[in-house]
């Protein structure tokens, strides 16, 4: 059985590429053959982020277009067995993924024995963002703890209980929660909406927290993702989470604020 | 008087992960409440009152307006019939 599974935020730069690279990574290194598509047609990233860039000679709309195989455009991982990657189009033509189209190459997938298809979605709620989430049976919803993206992951909630094609066939798509860029101390200090608030108001099961770290940024600059980084705080609380995800008990981490030393109390 | 820097100063003090905590729950209430309440029904709705009023008087299909306003306390359901043009 395969599954298909949408990364999605509505607001932008919250670590959706981040999170659905290092999600398939995860995946793969545990032995499922996984695919992660780019939606982001016209701004096509996950290419970069994963380091492949260079590789990319077919994409997601040449497949849709007849114009290259599945085959192909996918680009097989050279760090993680399992691993695929079908880049974005950089065609500015926002009328290129079709329903139609986006179902065969899901299809297709699903018979050449994908057991995750991670689909990574584009900000917003246009296009681009509807297809990534229409074939989905499950969601990660990617949020910041500020006010602007809770909004928008709780918009994007209400559109994947209402127009998602499970939604429409009366099922439902079922819904993680994962933190970013999440900071214990600032929530201590009072500076951050915590994450029991934020499960609260969104009311979707938490997956996962990956805290504020300046691995994510090292890990883009070098095109891994930040999960096979696994000294990183970062990376391992995306281990975390991809694990819990498959059904294994893994408390949380890095939850907790440091405790200040004796001359950092005195100094600040 | 308070001062310009003051005003920091007590803001510093200040939970603003709380304000924000307390403006996402009264604006997703609120965001929810109009996603449940307009769209379901509204359609049907103004299709039958078409349907009462064509008894009576030819209207077209654009003469009936249903509208529904949300307001703190209540709603207001809004109706406008437009009767043909006398001659």
């Amino acid at each position: 059985m395969s599954k298909v599974i949408v990364v999605t935020s509505g607001k932008g730069g919250v670590g959706k590429t981040t999170t659905s690279a290092a999600f398939a990574a995860g995946l793969a290194s545990k032995g499922y053959r996984t695919a992660v598509i780019d939606f982001d047609v016209g701004l096509r990233n996950l290419d970069l982020i994963m380091g492949v860039e260079r590789r990319v000679v077919y994409d997601f709309v040449n497949v849709i277009n007849g114009e290259a195989t599945l085959r192909q455009a996918l680009i097989k991982d050279k760090r993680v067995d399992n691993l695929f990657i079908l880049p974005a189009s950089q065609t500015r033509d926002k009328e290129a993924l079709t329903k139609e189209g986006v179902e065969s190459v899901i299809n297709e997938l699903k018979e050449d024995g994908f057991e995750y298809i991670v689909c990574d979605s584009p900000a917003g709620i246009e296009k681009g963002a509807f297809m990534a989430l229409y074939f989905a049976d499950e969601a990660i919803i990617v949020t910041n703890p500020e006010v602007s993206s809770v909004r928008d992951s709780d918009r994007i909630l209400g559109i994947l209980q209402s127009k998602s094609q499970a939604a429409i066939n009366g099922e439902t798509v079922k819904e993680h929660l994962i933190i970013t860029r999440y900071s214990p101390e600032r929530v201590n200090n009072g500076d951050m909406i915590s994450l029991e608030d934020i499960v609260n108001i969104l009311s979707v099961p938490l997956l996962g927290v990956i805290p504020e770290s300046k691995a994510v940024l090292q890990a883009s600059n070098s095109g891994v993702p930040v999960i096979m980084d696994v000294k990183s705080k970062a990376g391992q609380a995306y281990m975390d989470m991809v694990e819990r995800y498959l059904g294994e008990d893994v408390p949380h981490r890095f939850l907790d604020v440091k405790k200040k030393g004796f001359f950092k109390k005195l100094f600040g | 008087m308070m001062g310009f820097f003051d005003f920091f100063r007590r803001n510093r003090k200040k939970n603003t992960a709380n304000l924000a905590r307390d403006r996402l729950q009264i604006l997703i209430a609120h965001e929810h409440a109009r996603r449940r309440g307009a769209p379901d029904y509204l359609p049907r709705m103004r299709d039958e009152i078409i349907e009462v009023i064509r008894k009576y008087v030819s209207v077209d299909d654009n003469g009936v307006n249903v509208n529904l306003e949300k307001g703190d306390d209540y709603d207001v359901l809004e109706l406008n019939i437009a009767l043909p043009d006398r001659k």
